[in-house]
């Protein structure tokens, strides 16, 4: 027994770990991978005396994390991932005001702002669109789709793939753009149209646009830049924004409440939220929308102004009430819970 | 006096007096302190800073050395000292869940001034240092009663082991269970009822109409069938291995081994590749008959398909021992008696395996109720239990408690097959290695039998060469599925070292590589340890409440990764054990998850051991000690090298449960492949997953080597089919 004792001390010692210091910065990034280390090499070359460590969690798993680590938290700032886990961290105060000037941003970006009271600031934006894989879709005849409404055709049978808005943060933002865009009742009733075309409801939001990609379907829902990648790495996958318009997503950036490094975090808001620091996203094969007025957007990015976009209330249709009304609906007439086998 | 306890004792003050009692700022053991900054010892605090709330251990130590040298009764002092150091044992954990970091959390006018206010810091050395020796000190008195059976080392194993499974697996776990109760505003235990006969949960709608049944129904159907099907392939691939000449045994071998090594998703998408709406052999098969393809594959048949996949070596790897351990003698005999190969089978050797197939069965249950990864790529509309908590704690509507709830209907769910199992392995004795001259000859195989054996086993493995061939192939061309020209670029970009300044290692998986290795490499070995030791006590020992401890050692397993991760956050992000952002919390969420690996291995293992062998050696005045090390060691070389084996791949390739505990410094090889796939990179995570399956293939042969095989036997040797 002594020598078991002895032995786990000398591993602990061996692997003796250390918390954080003043000097050092802990981002939890929930943007793609590349780009979260494209911004830390790009900080630390400007703050040569903080060391950033980072780590990229979804934005579901970091809610979850900040939720649970409340009170003693051992990460200081949240940079991307889809606004509303975002909002909704605000609303539990788990996070706090960054204080960081918002002048030059866009008016969506601002608006994030306003809703969380400043907890939140937005630093990206991404439409919600059509994908679909052109060989799958030439091969059985398939006439291309150009709006929501064409979905509902019956020539997509069993062809498309969407994800389950219980589950997926980007089938709730497509969920809710279809009530903003034709109010409740005839949102719902497309929706379940659409539904009888559907092959699965898959769990994860960004499943169905890799699905079509390998043509496991012919066609997916999902946020136009995550298909701008897939296509850029040589799949046949076709983007399509459409014709009624549609919904967006906002990339947030907080600042966790009680962060060891308050300065830094700061810094940090303040570094990205710079033209010249977003305009370097596509270099990390990143094509969302920045949020700084001054950035350059990628040729390859959505270009924003020609997709019609509505004005999406972020407010409302975050909000945990809305949310819950309009999942428990989805259940009843969309999504069967326990579907045909 | 005993000379342990005073030891013990010897060790209690200086964890008190010398060691700094907190942890600090900077982790569990920086060595602030010994370079001479303020002294932090609980001594010091108690006297310069007036937290009296830390003396319980002083009390304790200085009554149980008043109690050893005034007390003349043996007996009496045994007692006393079990007395003393439970309460001191109380009083040192209850000042530390009374105290966090923010100050007192209840109580609040018994604790006063600045220091208690102030809050303070987690366990550290000293604070390990006097519990341990507190718990010692408690279960070597306790032998001295002379209640307790067993000697000193036995009991302080047990105690060891309960305070651990307590403290790494009941502590955190309880957070998260209780949420399950929990409503609007405080907690109802009636509210929980409705929510757990939810029809959504146990709903049967799917053998009356055409509708898909419960979640947990559906993880019941599909874990029974996973259970059943890795058992029978693994039965399977254990007697071609034993019983035949088949003569590609040794790539057999390998080929059984390889599945568990695949980090998570890559099977899934190899199979969709394979099997999908577009893939290889759909295509194949669409034109070739010309029927159209279908998407069969999501769904229950491709989950299955996966995790026969993916867990049949497990099932091999406890059967594999069992089997060989069956004596021959018993089969001669049986053939001596006039019985047929065919019956010799089946009333001799199946009878005499059934504590292996049953923990085979059991340990393939459970991996298929908590499997997350192949039912989230392949499930389609087949929801189970383990994908909805998953995202019941991640999703877009993240609901605790009703995670809780699954979670605790996915608990239901394995203690009754746990308890099944108990009942059918029954009290029998299937001791087979006796000691005694054991010197016959296998029964070779019935023809049926090893047509049957063939027929499983060898498509299996053919379906396996193919899947790896084809991750392989995957990571060395451009898009896998789409594009295969050539290409160095995904292993360039995730390995490259530049050699220009001397070594530097400059590949983007570096890092969470070596992590990786180091984390796994000192959790294996624990795990091992601490699972054959648990198993050791369940067979061999008695004790009160035995059964209860062998169930609660398999909790940890049972439990889907997000929750154990989850709550592993929700206890030890505070004080008085705050482990968040170590590798510590890693090493110990590994050791106690796999356990349980080790600990059925383990149990199979060793209730083919005669215990006359113990008998013997304790006869000629071995302790149980000697015994563990001389007689039953040698014995379980198998059964460690399964434990071994799975612990330390288990480690590389888990990925639910330490998606929350990863952090900057200490980043997972799954995590950084989950997060590739995440974002549609599969170059790059096919290549890492084809570097990582070589490395643990070579750890894996490196073990065998250093264990070595067993010798039961001057001879293995199998009968000749006539």
């Amino acid at each position: 027994m002594n020598k078991t004792t002895v032995i786990s001390a000398a591993i602990f010692t061996a692997v003796c770990a250390t918390g954080a210091q003043a000097d050092e910065l802990n981002v939890i990034c929930s943007a793609e991978q590349e780009w979260c280390e494209l911004m830390v090499a790009a900080f630390e070359a400007e703050n040569p005396d903080t060391e950033v460590l980072m780590v990229r969690k979804s934005s579901g798993e970091t809610l979850a994390q900040i939720r649970a680590e409340a009170g003693n938290p051992k990460i200081d700032v949240w940079w991307g991932g889809t606004g509303d886990p975002h909002l909704i961290a605000a609303e539990e105060g788990l996070t706090q005001e960054s204080g960081a000037s918002t002048d030059e941003l866009l008016g969506w970006a601002r608006n994030m702002s306003d809703i969380s009271n400043g907890r939140t600031v937005g630093i990206y934006a991404g439409a919600l669109g059509i994908g679909y894989n052109s060989e799958i879709l030439e091969e059985r005849n398939i006439e291309p789709p150009a709006c929501w409404i064409d979905l509902t055709d019956a020539r997509f049978a069993g062809e498309i793939q969407v994800a389950n808005p219980n589950s997926s943060g980007t089938a709730y933002t497509e969920l809710a753009t279809f009530v903003q865009l034709f109010g409740e009742d005839e949102a719902f009733r497309l929706l379940a149209e659409i539904g009888e075309n559907v092959n699965s409801y898959t769990r994860s939001g960004s499943a169905p646009s890799k699905a079509a990609a390998r043509g496991e379907t012919g066609v997916s829902i999902g946020f136009m830049h995550d298909m701008v990648k897939l296509a850029s790495t040589g799949f046949p996958l076709e983007i399509v924004a459409p014709c009624e318009g549609t919904g967006y997503e906002v990339g947030g950036l907080s600042i966790i409440e009680g962060a060891r490094n308050l300065e830094g975090a700061q810094a940090w808001v303040e570094f990205a939220l710079r033209a010249d620091i977003q305009s370097r996203a596509p270099e990390a094969d990143s094509f969302q929308v920045p949020s700084n007025s001054n950035a350059e957007v990628a040729p390859e990015s959505p270009d924003l102004a020609s997709i019609k976009l509505i004005d999406y209330d972020f407010a409302t249709y975050g909000s945990s009430d809305t949310r819950a009304r309009l999942l428990t609906r989805w259940d009843a007439e969309v999504g069967d819970p326990n579907p045909e086998q | 006096m005993k000379r342990t306890i005073v030891i013990w004792l010897i060790a209690l003050f200086i964890g008190f007096a010398v060691l700094p009692w907190h942890m600090t700022n900077d982790g569990f053991l920086s060595s602030e302190w010994l370079v001479g900054a303020t002294p932090t010892t609980a001594l010091w605090l108690i006297v310069q800073d007036g937290q009296w709330w830390l003396i319980g251990p002083l009390l304790a130590g200085l009554y149980i050395s008043c109690i050893q040298l005034s007390v003349k009764n043996p007996v009496r002092r045994a007692k006393l000292s079990v007395l003393g150091a439970a309460i001191g044992l109380v009083l040192t954990m209850i000042q530390g869940l009374i105290i966090v970091r923010s100050g007192p959390r209840i109580l609040n006018s018994l604790f006063e001034g600045t220091a208690a206010i102030d809050g303070q810091l987690g366990f550290g050395l000293g604070a390990g240092l006097c519990l341990i020796s507190l718990l010692f000190i408690l279960t070597n008195a306790l032998t001295q009663t002379g209640k307790a059976q067993g000697d000193a080392f036995v009991i302080s194993m047990i105690g060891l082991i309960i305070a651990l499974v307590a403290v790494f697996v009941f502590y955190p776990v309880l957070h998260i269970l209780i949420r399950a109760f929990q409503v609007e505003d405080g907690y109802s235990f009636y509210g929980f009822f409705p929510r757990f006969f939810s029809s959504s949960i146990w709903g049967l709608q799917c053998l009356t109409g055409g509708r898909s049944c419960g979640t947990a129904i559906n993880s019941l159907f599909l874990a029974t069938m996973t259970g059943a099907g890795t058992t029978l392939l693994g039965l399977s691939f254990a007697l071609i291995l034993t019983r035949t000449q088949f003569r590609a045994k040794k790539l057999l071998r390998v080929l059984t081994i390889i599945p568990i090594i695949t980090p998570p998703f890559v099977i899934g998408l190899a199979l969709i590749l394979l099997f999908g709406r577009n893939g290889t052999i759909t295509a194949f098969v669409a034109d070739f008959f010309d029927i159209s393809r279908t998407r069969w594959l999501y769904g229950f048949w491709g989950v299955y398909f996966a995790q026969l996949l993916s867990f049949t070596p497990i099932a091999f790897l406890v059967l594999i021992g069992v089997v060989q351990g069956v004596s021959p003698s018993m089969e001669e005999a049986s053939q001596t008696l006039g019985a047929d190969r065919w019956e010799t089978f089946r009333q001799v050797s199946l009878p005499l395996m059934r504590p292996g197939l049953a923990n085979a069965f059991l340990l393939g249950f459970i991996e298929s109720l908590a499997d997350f990864g192949n039912p989230l790529v392949l499930g389609g509309n087949y929801g189970v239990l383990s994908t909805d908590i998953y995202f019941a704690i991640v999703g877009s509507v993240a609901d605790p408690a009703n995670a809780a709830v699954l979670s605790i209907a996915l608990l239901t769910l394995t203690l009754s097959a746990f308890l099944l199992q108990r009942k059918w392995v029954g009290k029998k004795s299937y001791a087979t290695i006796t000691g005694k001259a054991d010197s016959g000859q296998n029964a070779s195989l019935s023809p049926g039998v090893k047509a049957l054996c063939y027929l499983t086993a060898l498509p299996w493995a053919a379906l396996t060469v193919v899947v790896y061939s084809m991750i392989v192939f995957g990571s060395f061309v451009k898009l896998w599925g789409y594009n295969h020209s050539f290409t160095f670029e995904h292993y360039l970009r995730a390995f490259r070292i530049d050699f220009s300044n001397g070594w530097r290692f400059t590949g983007v998986a570096w890092d969470s590589f070596f992590t990786t290795l180091t984390i796994s490499s000192i959790a294996a070995p624990l795990t091992a340890l601490i699972g054959l030791s648990t198993a050791y006590l369940l067979v061999r020992q008695k004790f009160v409440g035995k059964e209860a401890f062998e169930f609660s050692t398999m909790l940890s397993f049972a439990i889907p990764g997000t929750v154990i991760g989850v709550s592993y956050i929700m206890a030890f992000n505070f004080p008085p054990i705050e482990l968040t952002g170590t590798s510590i919390i890693l090493i110990i969420v590994f050791v106690f998850r796999n356990m349980p690996v080790g600990v059925r291995g383990g149990i199979a293992a060793m209730s083919q051991l005669d215990s006359s062998l113990d008998e013997a050696s304790t006869t000629l005045g071995a302790n149980s000690f000697t015994t563990v090390r001389r007689v039953i060691m040698p014995l379980m070389g198998p059964a460690i090298l399964a434990a071994l084996t799975y612990s330390f791949v288990r480690a590389i390739t888990s990925v639910s449960a330490v998606i929350f505990l990863v952090s900057a410094r200490h980043n997972m090889a799954t995590s950084f492949i989950v997060g590739r796939v995440e974002n549609g990179e599969f170059g790059i995570a096919i290549a890492y997953s084809a570097v990582l399956i070589v490395t643990m293939l070579i750890a894996i042969l490196l073990l065998q080597l250093l264990i070595g095989t067993r010798r039961l036997r001057r001879t293995d040797r199998v009968q000749q089919p006539s």
